[in-house]
């Protein structure tokens, strides 16, 4: 029983990571049409800004509120490059989608490389508070506080971007826009507005997603967002894209198959059971579970 | 709205001046046979010994220099086989490099694992491969546009999630797995014969470009492009893209598992980086650099490319750029970071790839011309 | 004679290679209806995607569309519609997940008080369903949140594409008697298939034939010379009053 309770909450602290990194994908694609194959240096970003911050960055530290000064500093980071990524780099490709997507791929291989200039390759180990490196014991299962502390986060966020998306005028903006962009504008709304904010968005979760991964995993290494992304995107295309709450469905699927099967069966057999996963929803729904439709 | 257009090339002016005709002339006359002038050319290189410092390390027929080039030329094939998908048919396939490590390992594996000959070993893993890309195809295909970008993505990502945990300790894991060389033909062994694996390497590029060249002037190589511009319009005319899409999948994914057998030759084994998907977003840098669509832009970005990845690492290595300050020198010694911008560039800048050169270059000398000479 | 609103003058649209428009000029009264006329797939719904900027990314438009004495080309779509250029999409694009008050709620602009009064009077259905997802509407109630939305702004001039496409015929009629209304305040560009609809709200009449204007003038004059109006839109102006011409009966399902 206790195993269960464990791999339940461990599967859901990655499902966590996962929705993280996915609820951005999801609504930049739904919204903007782009695949965002930077999303995971807006992740990397996150990770380093943070780390970077616990050491050198005035009052944060690896603790208490200096610790969350650190995360806030990677969120902010990982927001202030998604923005400029599509200022600079997307929206004067508005439209042309294929060039969008190989953008983005250019700058992930670039984004990453330059990381690992900066950082080297190898991994380093992430400032985290102690009390995340304990364990908390629920119902004879000892969780790993790190994992509680990602789905606190998702579940966090999950309620933040459903009301963003439900009560504010930007909100259904970007919910109209991903049923019909053009419609948008022929409204007399400026949709690009939107792009440029759920790219903020979308940066601000991955970099969340960043900074508590590398507190989950206890380091942080440039490589890590783009292992992460492909789960990510997996998670968006069952989930559909540009839902929210389809994505986080999925996740807690991805989550708990990975984390399930892994245990019980040889392990990366998981990972292989997501991807069949990913083929079973294709075929029998090719849109996704919650097709193009921004849930709120 | 994600169907791929492939970047317009400027059409040269309609009329030419008088002056230009003479010339245009002979060099119209001489174009058909500059592919079998640089075939020739790439064939008779193993008798070069010139030196080419700054380009290569030792002379052109040096074992060092040969096992580069021939790595670049499998690349050339593995990217024009790549441009069969994406810039013939508009396929956005992130997963190629998939059954090019299916390639590399299924040969491997068989002569290592199993001590098959080569040749056996070569034709089961071509077949292989090809099934693989068949049956994957046909799933993915299933989806169009993004969704299928992502779909071969995370079949792709399968590969090299059963590469690195080495289910039934067939792939070495993240260790990779050293081709058995005792069972293999005496001429492609050693680093003496490195000259006839350049040589396996060239006619493998031949014939992806060859069948390649014919798929696309074939019927069906215009239905092809009749996909890439417009599937509806393909659709009206009572055609299935499905079984156009899928005939060009496995074909495509076959090559590729040719190609990974090459390379499995030429540098002895197979290692997990090849099922990584930086590769396989790579091979689509490789094609756009080069010019998706046209017949020698994809093979140009693959050579150039892999030539790049090699010297770019020893360049950055190299005392001008360690002299230089940190902030330049340590993005500039990542060829990644190099590669993924000069790619960004090329994508804004040069949307027909280095193909386009060509043509842009012949509009730049014309409006250089002075006006009397017109 | 008074100044035309919309002044469109050798508009040529091109889309993946294809010349869909080859030319086209004409101009659009400052009140009233004008109808744009022409068989199917002769560029109606292409005409008015350029006037508003929706040409897509792969198409070519080239030529001069005025309104009033602002150019309008080159300009982004948004910009046009806060310039009060109105436009009512084929097919409704009613946004079907979001309710029909968010609908509504997403013409409002800033600094601007929206037209509820308005739009209510003349639809007092949507008040009502407010708080229904618009994609359960029928298809004549889409068609009015579809109108509705649009009216809540001030415009200079509507372009109203297929308003009464796979509509039931009583519903057809509603949605002229609303087009009547609105067209007393506001000129209208109208693209219809339906003659009674046409017989019934145009004033002049534009007809295209293969990518050109085949015939401009009085839109009664047009409907009463049957021999003209097959040849130019291959129907019978016929004097029936419902829309069951040959061509338009597969389209005759009610959408709802």
């Amino acid at each position: 029983m206790g195993t269960v309770i464990l791999l339940t909450l461990t599967g859901l602290g990655l499902a966590a990571l996962y929705f993280l990194v996915a609820s951005g994908l999801s609504l930049v694609f739904g919204l903007a049409d782009v695949l965002n194959f930077a999303h995971g240096l807006f992740l990397g970003v996150g990770a380093y800004a943070t780390w970077w911050a616990a050491a050198n960055l005035p009052g944060a530290g690896s603790d208490g509120f200096g610790f969350v000064l650190a995360v806030v500093f990677g969120v902010a980071a990982g927001t202030l490059v998604a923005v400029l990524v599509e200022l600079v780099l997307i929206r004067p490709l508005y439209s042309r989608t294929i060039e969008q997507v190989l953008v983005t791929v250019g700058l992930s291989l670039a984004g990453v490389a330059l990381l690992q200039a900066t950082w080297g390759a190898d991994a380093r180990p992430f400032p985290r508070p102690d009390w995340t490196r304990q364990v908390t014991g629920i119902l004879g299962a000892q969780v790993p506080n790190g994992g509680l502390l990602l789905i606190i986060a998702a579940v966090l966020v999950l309620g933040a971007l459903l009301a963003f998306l439900r009560w504010t005028r930007y909100g259904l903006v970007i919910r109209a826009g991903v049923e019909n962009r053009e419609m948008v504008t022929a409204l007399g709304i400026d949709v690009r507005k939107a792009f440029t904010l759920v790219f903020a968005i979308g940066g601000a979760a991955a970099a969340l997603a960043g900074a508590l991964g590398g507190v989950y995993f206890g380091t942080v290494s440039p490589g890590q967002g783009g292992s992460l992304l492909i789960f990510a995107f997996i998670v968006v295309v069952i989930g559909g894209m540009g839902s929210v709450v389809g994505s986080a469905y999925a996740a807690v699927a991805v989550g708990l198959l990975q984390q399930f099967v892994n245990y019980y069966g040889p392990s990366g057999l998981g990972d292989v059971c997501v991807v069949g996963l990913l083929a079973v929803v294709l075929l029998l729904r090719p849109q996704g579970i919650a097709g193009k439709v921004a849930t709120a | 709205m994600t169907e791929v257009k492939s970047p317009e090339v400027p059409a040269p002016p309609a009329a030419v001046p008088a002056e230009l005709t003479p010339e245009r002339g002979r060099w119209h006359r001489v174009r058909p046979f500059l592919p079998l002038v640089a075939l020739v050319l790439a064939v008779i290189v193993p008798y070069s010994t010139l030196p080419l410092p700054g380009i290569f390390e030792g002379p052109l027929n040096s074992p060092g220099t040969l096992q580069v080039l021939a790595v670049c030329l499998v690349f050339g094939g593995l990217a024009a086989g790549y441009d069969l998908l994406f810039g013939r048919t508009g396929m956005l396939s992130f997963g190629h490099a998939l059954y090019f490590a299916a390639g590399v390992y299924g040969t491997d594996i068989l002569v290592t694992k199993a001590g098959l000959p080569l040749w056996q070993a070569a034709l089961l893993t071509v077949t292989g491969g090809t099934i693989l890309a068949a049956l994957l195809g046909a799933v993915a295909l299933r989806t169009v546009g993004i969704a299928f970008a992502m779909v071969t993505l995370a079949f792709a990502q399968v590969g090299a999630i059963l590469v690195a945990r080495d289910f039934g300790g067939f792939t070495g894991g993240e260790e990779g797995l050293p081709l058995d060389v005792s069972g293999l033909p005496a001429g492609l062994v050693g680093v003496t014969n490195t000259v006839n694996l350049y040589w396996l390497a060239l006619a493998y590029l031949a014939l992806v470009v060859f069948v390649v060249h014919r798929v696309s002037s074939s019927p069906t190589g215009r239905v092809l492009a009749g996909l890439r511009d417009d599937e509806r319009r393909i659709g009206v005319l009572g055609l299935d893209p499905y079984r156009y899409k899928l005939v060009a999948f496995t074909l495509a994914g076959g090559l590729a598992a040719a190609g990974g057998g090459v390379y499995c030759l030429i540098v002895g084994g197979a290692s997990p980086h090849i099922t990584s998907s930086e590769l396989t977003l790579s091979m689509l840098v490789m094609v756009v650099l080069g010019g998706p669509g046209t017949r020698w832009g994809p093979v140009l970005g693959g050579v150039l490319y892999m030539y790049l990845d090699h010297r770019l690492t020893a360049f950055g290595s190299s005392d001008a750029v360690e002299s230089l300050p940190a902030v330049l020198s340590r993005p500039l010694s990542q060829p990644l970071f190099v590669l993924g911008t000069l790619f960004i560039l090329a994508v804004y800048f040069f949307p027909g790839g280095l193909a386009s050169l060509t043509s842009r270059l012949t509009l730049l000398r014309r409006s250089l011309l002075p006006p009397s000479r017109r | 004679m008074t100044e035309p609103i919309l002044n469109v003058e050798d508009l040529s649209v091109r889309i993946s290679g294809l010349h869909i428009l080859q030319g086209v000029s004409f101009t659009v009264a400052p009140t009233g209806v004008t109808v744009l006329l022409g068989r199917n797939g002769v560029g109606k719904t292409t005409t008015l995607r350029a006037i508003v900027g929706l040409t897509p990314p792969a198409g070519e438009v080239r030529g001069t569309i005025r309104m009033g004495a602002q150019s309008l080309l080159a300009r982004p779509t948004h910009r046009l519609v806060r310039g009060g250029l109105g436009y009512v999409p084929e097919d409704r694009c009613v946004f079907a997940g979001l309710t029909v008050a968010e609908n509504l709620r997403l013409a409002e602009r800033r600094g601007v008080s929206p037209a509820y009064d308005k739009v209510f009077a003349l639809f007092p259905e949507l008040d009502r369903r407010g708080r229904q997802r618009a994609g359960s509407l029928s298809g004549g109630q889409q068609q009015m949140l579809a109108i509705g939305r649009v009216l809540l702004n001030d415009n200079r001039l509507l372009l109203v594409d297929e308003p009464t496409k796979g509509l039931a015929p009583k519903v057809v009629t509603e949605v002229a008697e609303v087009l009547e209304r609105v067209a007393e305040s506001v000129p209208v560009l109208l693209v219809e298939q339906n003659l009674a609809v046409v017989r019934r709200l145009a004033r002049d009449a534009v007809v295209l034939a293969a990518g050109k204007v085949a015939w401009t003038g009085d839109a009664q004059e047009l409907l009463l010379e049957t021999a003209l109006t097959r040849s130019l839109l291959g129907v019978g102006s016929g004097e029936s009053q419902h829309p069951a011409e040959p061509g338009r009966a597969a389209a005759g399902k009610d959408g709802h």
